[in-house]
């Protein structure tokens, strides 16, 4: 599997990241070369396999629809890079 | 005798019989500290101003005659498992400032046992990695040679637990995590079944593999943590509701009757002659103990490191998006929203966990998904299918952790898919949701460490802990010390 470096640059904005030529390079030898690996799962017969996402089964978690505790605003907003009194702050979004 | 030196089991009984104090156990896990942290560089945050605390609290409850097995004794915690008013950073810059606003599930358990906390451990990034070198803010080494990783992604409480740098420690597995440094550090180190230890509060990655457990001196110390921390959480939907036994019941040094299944897929060519010849002596000793061996096949074991760079960095790319800039943790700026994002995950993350969040963004990306994520869900099935049937016919099953001892600092860093194939014999474990442990088996030539891999039936971690004790209770392996 060959992946090119247009590839790469669609990747990295849907995974909103940035990279330079020369990091784009790279990503396009190591993503064809760990790729390359991952082709020998076609090797593998999975006809009528049902995938696995989790491998407890169990469906449907249910609680009582009671109110806790929950955290604190101030205590959320403790980490927050930018902020207000109440709310985080993003750059403006909406012109 | 130096207190950093003994375990768990042995200080739990001369606290209670007021033989020493908590305070002065502290003491000695500090002062050591201070002896060969700087060698080995286990730690990311040492918490010594809250271990006085605790430490009063818990000499305390130890004089009024309520001391738990933990209580006064210090541990290390995987600095991806949120503490409280305590940093939390993933070794990744995009944390670097990160302050819990809560602790996750086995802390809180662990505060309520009476534990002291000695400090926040290293880690690959994320605990993405075998080495603990993709750390953003340097490698530890490992006690035996210091011109070794210590193994990853726990490496930090690995490195902690086998230079006495504290008594035991938690770490997370998601594909070895936990038994790989175990292994090449010298000391035991269990992951749990799926389920078995609640989630909630430990820094996700890949959330249907991610297992907290915990690292230890010997077998019993191991089973004692496993006591602590498990159980059934609400706050975390995927932790099983089932009854939880005394794990140190199974402290029995006995093994008669009991089947182990050798893979043979799992003693191939390319592993150290040291390594397999440890192994296949701590098998014929439990033989001579009374365990029967059987020879059992995991086909599907070829697939399992290509399964699991597709599911794990899937997982990862998805989790992982929550690093915005916005909620907590780095922000950079950006031209508009958008810049700010990749400017914020291009300075936060470092180049391995871009990796993964590329690879797992382009396996769930339009067009590729079914060729990729889904294929890997099947095999995964299969894999979990092998495991089924082998434990039809053993109670366990027994390989080596890894294919070599410690490699060296540097040796892996430019290639990562022989990274990625030095967790060649553990990851399966993980996808198939097993319990699995790593337990010392020998020394090579060069004096590093050997793991022995035992994996047991899902929840029974029981039945692990008995085996390992019994080949420990045979063997010294457990009792030698790095010569730091």
């Amino acid at each position: 599997m060959k992946i090119t470096k247009k590839e790469v640059e669609h990747v990295a904005l849907l995974a909103r990241l940035k990279f330079s030529e020369e990091e784009k390079e790279t990503f396009v030898k190591q993503l064809s070369g760990i790729l390359g690996y991952v082709e020998k799962l076609n090797e593998v017969d999975t006809s009528n396999i049902e995938p696995t996402s989790h491998v407890i089964k169990m469906q449907n978690v249910f609680r009582d629809d009671v109110v806790t505790d929950s955290l604190p605003r101030e205590k959320a907003l403790s980490n927050a890079p930018d902020k207000t009194e109440k709310f985080f702050r993003v750059p403006k979004i909406i012109e | 005798m130096e207190l950093y030196k003994l375990t768990i089991h042995e200080l739990h009984e001369k606290l209670k019989n007021k033989e020493i104090s908590a305070k002065e156990l502290t003491e000695s896990v500090f002062k050591r500290l201070s002896e060969t942290e700087e060698k080995i560089k286990a730690y990311l945050t040492i918490t010594k101003d809250e271990a006085q605390k605790e430490t009063e609290e818990a000499d305390k409850n130890i004089k009024s005659g309520n001391a738990s097995p933990l209580t006064g004794i210090p541990l290390a915690i995987k600095d991806n498992i949120c503490t409280d008013g305590i940093k939390t950073t993933c070794a990744s810059r995009i944390l670097e400032s990160f302050i819990p606003p809560y602790d996750a599930a086995v802390i809180t358990k662990l505060k309520k046992s009476g534990y002291i906390l000695v400090g926040k451990t290293n880690m690959d990034e994320f605990a993405m990695g075998s080495s603990t070198e993709n750390s953003a803010f340097g490698a530890t080494r490992n006690p035996y040679d210091l011109d070794r990783v210590p193994g990853g992604s726990s490496g930090g409480s690995a490195a902690a637990v086998a230079a006495d740098e504290c008594i035991a420690a938690l770490g997370s597995d998601t594909g070895g995590s936990i038994r790989q440094p175990a292994a090449l550090c010298g000391i035991v180190g269990m992951k749990p079944t799926y389920g078995r230890v609640s989630r909630y509060g430990l820094v996700a990655f890949a959330s249907s593999l991610d297992q907290i457990g915990p690292l230890t001196k010997d077998v019993a110390d191991c089973a004692v943590m496993m006591n602590a921390i498990s159980g059934h959480d609400p706050c975390d939907s995927t932790s099983a509701n089932i009854p939880l036994p005394d794990f140190t019941k199974s402290l029995v040094k006995d093994v008669k009757g009991l089947k182990i299944g050798i893979p043979e897929e799992y003693f191939i060519e390319g592993i150290d002659k040291d390594v397999d010849k440890a192994v296949r002596d701590a098998i014929k000793l439990l033989e001579g103990l009374g365990a029967e061996s059987v020879k059992i096949k995991l086909p599907n074991t070829g697939y399992a490191i290509a399964t699991y760079y597709i599911l794990a960095t899937s997982e990862a790319s998805s989790n992982l998006a929550r690093y915005d800039g916005v909620k907590y943790g780095l922000r950079a700026e950006g031209k508009d929203l958008i810049d700010m994002y990749m400017e914020t995950r291009a300075k936060g993350f470092g180049s391995e966990v871009k990796r993964r969040i590329m690879l797992g963004t382009y396996a769930l990306s339009a067009g590729y998904y079914e060729a990729y994520y889904k294929k890997a869900q099947q095999v995964r099935t299969l894999i979990k299918m092998d495991f089924d049937e082998a434990f039809k016919k053993a109670d366990v099953i027994i390989t080596p952790t890894t294919p070599t001892a410690a490699f060296k600092i540097g040796e892996k860093t430019q290639d990562p898919l022989q990274m990625y194939l030095s967790d060649i014999f553990t990851i399966s474990v993980n996808l198939a949701g097993v319990p699995g442990a790593s337990i010392p088996c020998g020394f090579t030539k060069d004096e590093l460490p050997i793991g022995l891999q035992i994996i047991g039936r899902p929840f029974d971690e029981e039945t692990i802990i008995r085996t390992a004790y019994t080949f420990e209770q045979s063997t010294d392996w457990h009792k030698r010390k790095p010569n730091l």
